[in-house]
């Protein structure tokens, strides 16, 4: 750090060419085993394959990018020294560190995203969200791609509120997920409820299991918190998958009931004394009804998710939210009890997650505890931090690039994970706020003089 | 008696090999106060590399059991620890003065990104390895059940102890372990004594690295089968036990490892092989609500 | 005489093998401002983290007037020596919540009347007329504070964005906004220019004269010490060592001594003689 703060007048080409060299080496080093050597099962024995082509280039390209790094770290460096040769900047004041890298982030972003209004680009999606089914180009599949775009949108949202509002670390959330759908599954097979009436329960069971979980652990710091949400997460899918007599166990719930359009089922035959979707309206049935239905069903979720969430950003326990995200210690100071805030936080962030799993449910017809590994987690929390954390729209646009990534191919559904771990690491170093992070806050003072 | 005693055995084998993932996790707790997420990938990548190294090993055309188990020793030990430096070089070096919780979400990009890694360069397949090390003998016989000690068993107790013995004389007796528990003491007040923090973070990593690396090596000779995703619960395991033993403490992080792999072996072996893992967690969540110093730990007092 | 607000009673606090806080007794009373002073790592912060929770005592009783009601500070948590017993503070090293703006943070501080407004968020989320009035008055002494401290302009900044100086009266302005009985400064002049620290001096005399509440101060500065409090209480290696109004602590020799050391007789340097003599 000391030596990049040192304005570079010329190229120092030996350091340079070095460290490219030094990080070739360690590529060379992390290379050989792992991208050199191949494992292969060749008929029932474990072969070796080499690949040192690959090292070769590995290497080669790591050198390069190493090289061109610091050529254009120089450089920029370089300029700056000349434009400002030296900012008279005052020695910040103890505890200001803390401050600037938000200072800054908002500053960048400002500039940047100032001129798209987010409330514009939100009608606009919303509007298009709603065409979707109805616009030329639209098939089944795309509907049904929406679907799951928008499945991702509700989680993320639900765990924006945890990490992103309330700034907890939850690398269990697929537990509620999985809640919210077992309990709907469980709750129509052995009572018979139907998905509007099990629809609640399962939010209220996902409530309740974020609350049993937080009350303990909320207390605990930070880094605490985020590995026993891991382990509860993986608690809750080993149960599912041992407890045979209630949950079926790895064989999974089959026949979950389709939700129905206000008691019409989406059926080519009506039940008896009933009538379908299709007799009713007098329209032909076709199955892509169904589809277009669950659609919009889980779009008034999302969108009713996203409207309370931004509306409880505005009130007092939004603002506890964040200030405890913030600063913990400040929060006990002014009054504010941070276990009760924490805990309003995660037990809302699970209810919305069950939300969401009460819709798979409906809409897969069938779950398995296959479907709540850890990876879920993983991909939920993701959206959230690629998203911005605690940006609506961010999410959506994570969610969007994530579930479609696949779709371009199977390079890209390969290389998807690794390419989200990545940019996880490289938003972070680069900008920890996330790619949309532009905060405007809950209350505005200058606003209100004319408005009141 | 004897099955009691069977279950001692196989649990101390399996909380050694928690152990020495746990001092990873402990020795950067110590320095830097963050959980490293992505240690379980760095051992998943260690019985990987010792995989590989055997399966290279017999190409070339070493047969001579001691001589490869030397060498797959290095070589997973020195490629591992480059993995080590690696990822606190470009996942946490950039965010220690960044906000609370981007090195952990950086921690975890990491975690996944490796995953993925070694699944796609490696496959995704389980890779099962046919026993290297063979033979044991019977320890006593009662009620017609034998208490079988393999000497892979003897072997990995006993490098275990030669590893913890080294590296606690590293710890206390050398400049290397002196600087290391001055920057757990106070990391300012080091760097303003001439301490290269940077070094002595990375040295951290390194040495965690590569007696997860060990460890990784063990698991590959034990049980013969790993695939990629053997990190996941490995991590949060020694994670468990780091915290159980008092994390921060690295007497405690090899205490812990073992009580977590005596646990382990016993509800296996008494209560049910299914909830083995819940267990675990169950151990974890008690800890950190009852005694989140651990048992051997340091009380922490809350900067204001 | 007013009766005490704070009664602090034979407070000792001991980390490990060092006992910070030595059996400390002392009052601070109502429309009245107590400075602590003392050379460094005389258990200053440390009365303070005692006194709001952060650390439980190890002896000694800490009892609160309020209402009156009796508050045992040393066996509330925290949060509920804030919102119950009406101790508001600040700290050494700033702690606003620097991304959200000057305003939300005092709104923040108005936390527990507001939840109370918005039946803990449902009458807020249905946007009825009773929250909505709470909400323009939480604004409202939000906007008197801003205006009182100079940083009505900038209401919707990051708090994070102020100069160093205005950061430190948002955060008094903070702590004052719940509505404190008891307000703990833990060095407010720390880092301030003269021109600050008098103006500083104008801020905590009108708090005294207007709010009529109790104001506990840690200050190295001796000119904000002698100039504006009613009484001092000194501290060295945890005991206190001397108490009394300003004048009389300035010139006993003892406080003399802790702060020059032993060796140092009569005999003061010149800046500093003219430091803890003053300028009140």
């Amino acid at each position: 750090m000391a030596a990049e703060a040192l304005p570079a007048r010329r190229l120092a080409w030996g350091g340079i060419v070095g460290e490219a060299a030094a990080a070739a080496g360690v590529a060379l080093a992390l290379a050989l085993p792992l991208i050199g050597f191949r494992t292969v099962e060749t008929n029932a024995a474990l072969g070796i394959e080499t690949r040192f082509g690959w090292v070769a280039a590995t290497v080669a390209a790591v050198f390069v990018g190493r090289l061109l790094l610091a050529l254009l770290r120089s450089l920029h460096l370089h300029r700056k020294s000349v434009t400002r040769p030296t900012s008279p900047q005052p020695s910040p004041p103890p505890g200001a560190e803390r401050e600037r890298p938000v200072e800054r982030e908002g500053e960048v972003g400002g500039r940047r995203f100032r001129a798209f209004s987010p409330t514009w680009i939100g009608a606009l999606g919303i509007a298009f969200a709603v065409a979707l089914p109805f616009l030329p180009f639209s098939s089944r599949y795309l509907v049904d791609l929406a679907t799951t775009v928008v499945i991702y949108v509700m989680l993320g949202w639900g765990l924006n509120v945890v990490v992103g509002l309330a700034g907890l670390l939850d690398l269990g959330y697929v537990a509620f997920y999985a809640v919210g759908a077992y309990s709907f599954a469980l709750l129509a097979q052995r009572f018979g409820l139907s998905f509007w009436q099990g629809l609640p329960m399962a939010g209220l069971l996902a409530a309740a299991f974020g609350l049993a979980l937080g009350f303990p652990v909320l207390r605990l710091r930070g880094d605490y918190l985020a590995i026993v949400t891991l382990g509860f997460g993986e608690i809750v899918r080993l149960v599912l998958l041992n407890w045979v007599p209630v949950t079926n166990g790895p064989a999974g719930i089959a026949d979950v009931p389709r939700p129905s359009f206000f008691g019409l089922p989406f059926e080519r035959h009506a039940p008896p004394g009933g009538t379908t979707f299709a007799e009713f309206f007098h329209v032909p049935f076709n199955p892509g009804q169904r589809i277009v239905f669950l659609y919009y069903v889980i779009l008034a979720l999302a969108l009713l998710t996203n409207a309370v969430t931004l509306r409880l950003r505005r009130l007092p326990i939004g603002r506890a939210w964040e200030a405890l995200r913030e600063d913990e210690i400040a929060c006990r100071a002014l009054g504010i009890n941070p276990t009760l805030v924490k805990l309003s936080a995660f037990s809302i962030g699970a209810m919305l997650g069950g939300f969401a799993g009460a819709f798979f449910a409906t809409r897969q017809g069938f779950i398995s505890p296959e479907s709540f590994t850890f990876i879920e987690s993983a991909t939920i929390l993701a959206i959230v931090v690629l998203g911005g954390m605690g940006s609506q729209l961010g999410v959506v646009l994570a969610a969007v690039v994530l579930v479609c990534l696949p779709e371009f191919g199977r390079a890209f559904a390969e290389f998807r994970m690794l390419l989200f771990g990545a940019a996880m690491v490289a938003i972070m170093v680069w900008r920890p706020r996330g790619l949309v992070a532009r905060r405007a806050p809950s209350l505005r003072l200058a606003g209100r003089d004319g408005a009141r | 008696m004897a099955y009691f005693l069977q279950q001692l055995i196989n649990g101390l084998t399996l909380g050694s090999i928690y152990g020495l993932i746990a001092i990873g996790y402990t020795m950067v707790y110590g320095i830097i106060g963050m959980i490293n997420f992505a240690h379980g990938e760095i051992y998943m990548i260690g019985a990987f590399v010792a995989l590989i190294t055997f399966l290279v090993l017999g190409v070339v055309g070493v047969s001579y059991v001691p001589l490869a188990l030397l060498v797959m020793l290095l070589a997973t030990m020195l490629f591992t620890a480059a993995y080590g430096w690696t990822v606190e070089r470009l996942a946490y070096r950039p965010l220690r003065h960044s906000f609370r919780l981007a090195p952990l979400i950086s921690a975890i990009g990491m975690s996944i990104f490796l995953q993925n890694y070694v699944q796609l360069l490696q496959g995704a397949r389980v890779k099962a390895l046919p026993p290297i090390v063979h033979g044991g003998f019977t320890l006593m016989q009662s009620d017609g059940f034998s208490v079988e000690v393999s000497w892979l068993q003897i072997g990995i107790l006993a490098l275990t102890l030669a590893l913890m013995a080294g590296f606690s004389l590293v710890i206390s007796a050398t400049p290397l372990g002196r600087a290391q528990r001055a920057c757990e003491q106070d990391m300012t007040m080091a760097a303003l004594l001439g301490i290269d923090v940077d070094r002595t973070i990375s040295t951290a990593f390194v040495i965690g690295a590569a007696l997860a690396a060990v460890a990784g090596l063990m698991v590959t000779l034990y049980y013969g089968v790993i695939d990629f995703f053997i990190g996941f619960l490995a991590g949060i395991k020694a994670f468990t036990a780091a915290v159980l033993g008092g994390i921060g403490s690295l007497p405690g992080a090899m205490l812990g490892g073992l009580l977590i792999g005596l646990i382990e072996a016993f509800w296996s072996g008494y209560f049910s092989v299914e909830y083995k893992d819940v267990a675990v967690f169950v151990i974890l969540v008690l800890v950190l609500i009852f005694r989140p110093t651990g048992l051997l730990g340091r009380p922490e007092v809350e900067k204001v | 005489m007013r009766p005490p607000l704070l009664e602090v009673e034979h407070l000792s606090m001991r980390f490990g093998g060092l006992l910070a806080v030595d059996d400390l007794s002392f009052a601070a009373r109502a429309g009245e401002i107590t400075a602590i002073i003392g050379p460094n790592g005389a258990g200053k912060t440390t009365v303070f983290n005692c006194l709001t929770g952060f650390y439980r005592p190890s002896i000694g009783r800490l009892t609160l007037h309020r209402g009156g009601r009796r508050h045992l500070l040393e066996r509330l948590d925290g949060f509920r020596i804030a919102r119950d017993a009406g101790v508001a503070r600040t700290f050494q090293n700033i702690r606003l919540f620097a991304g959200m703006s000057v305003l939300e943070n005092l709104l923040v501080a108005q936390h527990a009347p507001l939840m109370r407004a918005s039946l803990y968020s449902i009458a807020g989320l249905l946007g009825l007329p009773g929250f909505r009035r709470a909400e323009r008055a939480a604004v409202a002494k939000a906007r008197d504070w801003l205006a009182r401290i100079d940083l009505l302009a900038r209401a919707d900044d990051p708090a994070g964005s102020l100069p160093y100086g205005a950061q430190r009266r948002l955060e008094i302005a903070r702590a004052l906004c719940t509505g404190p009985a008891l307000l703990c400064l833990d060095e407010p002049a720390a880092g301030l220019n003269a021109r600050e620290s008098a103006e500083l001096n104008r801020l905590l005399l009108a708090i005294r004269a207007e709010l009529g509440i109790g104001v506990l101060l840690i200050e190295h500065d001796m000119s904000v010490v002698m100039g504006i409090s009613d009484q001092v209480v000194v501290l060295d290696y945890g005991r206190k060592i001397a108490s009394g109004p300003p004048a009389d602590v300035r010139r006993d020799p003892v406080v003399i001594k802790a702060y020059l050391g032993e060796e140092a007789d009569e005999e003061l340097p010149p800046d500093i003689a003219r430091d803890l003599a003053g300028r009140g």
